[in-house]
């Protein structure tokens, strides 16, 4: 797993401000989804919900949603936690992201506002010094009785298991993309924009049931679905 | 790329504005604007050279630029493929592109059928 500096360093040498794009050419997976079934059953027969979807923006997703009369937010937060800014340093000397200035630029919500929260694969990728406070405000944005949806990898899916971003297709259905980042970089002495494209982003870590639990141990309940691919869906509700 | 029709009022991308922006004609804007935006039963375009920060209310917008605040359309909202966008968007059509960014709300307002 590498630190923060060195992805840091991988974002950012020389860059302007990254976003995310789907792999040229990437290769469209589909996979069927368990937690995302259920959750389906709820918003498709009710009106008017209130949707946070934490992953890069998805015209599928936006779309299902409001087909159904929904109000759906776009939040992409694990570009968001690239900002060079949220750089700094613990009591240690250790380079980490300032949490508070994270949570002062994203997921500004009133409290209790989302019926669903969309998580997709969010904590595996996300670095580690903005985990707990993540999960910690969005129990606070979460009505009482509403719903996440977070994607946890198994240790069988191996390090370098890529970060894919994910679209609703069906009512248990998802398309996954892999993400890369691309990055504006200066013009060049011909006047010509030349962009950097660096891999997606690394899993930095391996939760086990355990942490899983720990982690959203504010919730009311917790409920697992492992799936074929070596990923266990988890479906919270607060 | 699409490219402004020679009858759209334009603002090209060396202008910038504070301020605000009110008008009864299509506007396209390739500039820099700060403040508002009105253009009741007309259509904005944000071009990709465009760098907008300011609420916008028009029948139509098509964003390939920056935009952030909020956009009120009363008929649709076109986010193409280069387009950066920061803020809550309603309307009664939405279409985004692949490679949009979008941070904000969609809501799609509902007219009653008759």
């Amino acid at each position: 797993m590498s630190s923060v500096s060195q992805t840091f360093m991988k974002f950012f040498r020389g860059a302007s401000g990254p976003e995310t794009i789907p792999a040229q050419g990437s290769q469209k997976l589909t996979r069927r989804s368990s937690g995302l079934g259920e959750l389906s059953r709820t918003w498709e027969s009710a009106e008017n919900l209130c949707v946070l979807d934490l992953g890069s923006t998805s015209p599928a997703n936006i779309r299902h949603f409001t087909e159904h009369g929904h109000r759906i937010y776009s939040e992409d937060l694990l570009t968001a936690s690239t900002d060079p800014e949220l750089l700094t340093k613990d009591e240690q000397g250790n380079a980490v992201l300032d949490s508070r200035k994270f949570l002062a630029d994203n997921l500004v919500y009133p409290a209790a506002h989302f019926d669903f929260i969309l998580c997709w694969n969010l904590p595996d990728y996300l670095d580690e010094s903005l985990v707990k406070p993540v999960v910690g405000r969005l129990w606070s944005v979460l009505k009482p009785g509403g719903m996440l949806l977070a994607f946890f990898h198994t240790r069988d899916a191996g390090p370098d298991s890529p970060c894919h971003r994910f679209h609703i297709i069906g009512a248990d259905t998802l398309e996954m993309q892999k993400i890369v980042l691309r990055r504006e970089a200066r013009r060049g002495p011909t006047g010509a924009v030349h962009t950097a494209i660096s891999d997606g982003f690394q899993l930095q870590r391996v939760f086990n049931n355990r942490h899983i639990e720990n982690l959203f141990r504010d919730f009311a309940s917790i409920k697992f679905f492992l799936a074929r691919d070596n990923v266990r869906e988890v479906l919270v509700v607060r | 790329m699409s490219t402004p029709a020679s009858s759209l009022a334009q603002i090209g991308k060396s202008v910038v504005i504070k301020g605000e922006l009110s008008g009864s004609e299509d506007l396209y804007l390739d500039g820099q604007v700060e403040g508002s935006i009105a253009l009741k039963g007309n259509s904005l375009t944000v071009g990709p050279n465009g760098q907008v920060k300011a609420s916008v209310d028009a029948k139509g917008v098509v964003v390939q630029g920056k935009l952030e605040g909020n956009i009120q359309a009363s008929d649709r909202v076109d986010l193409r493929k280069s387009a950066i966008v920061t803020g809550d968007i309603s309307a009664q059509r939405i279409s985004i592109e692949e490679g949009a960014f979008l941070k904000g709300k969609v809501e799609i307002q509902r007219t009653d059928a008759k």
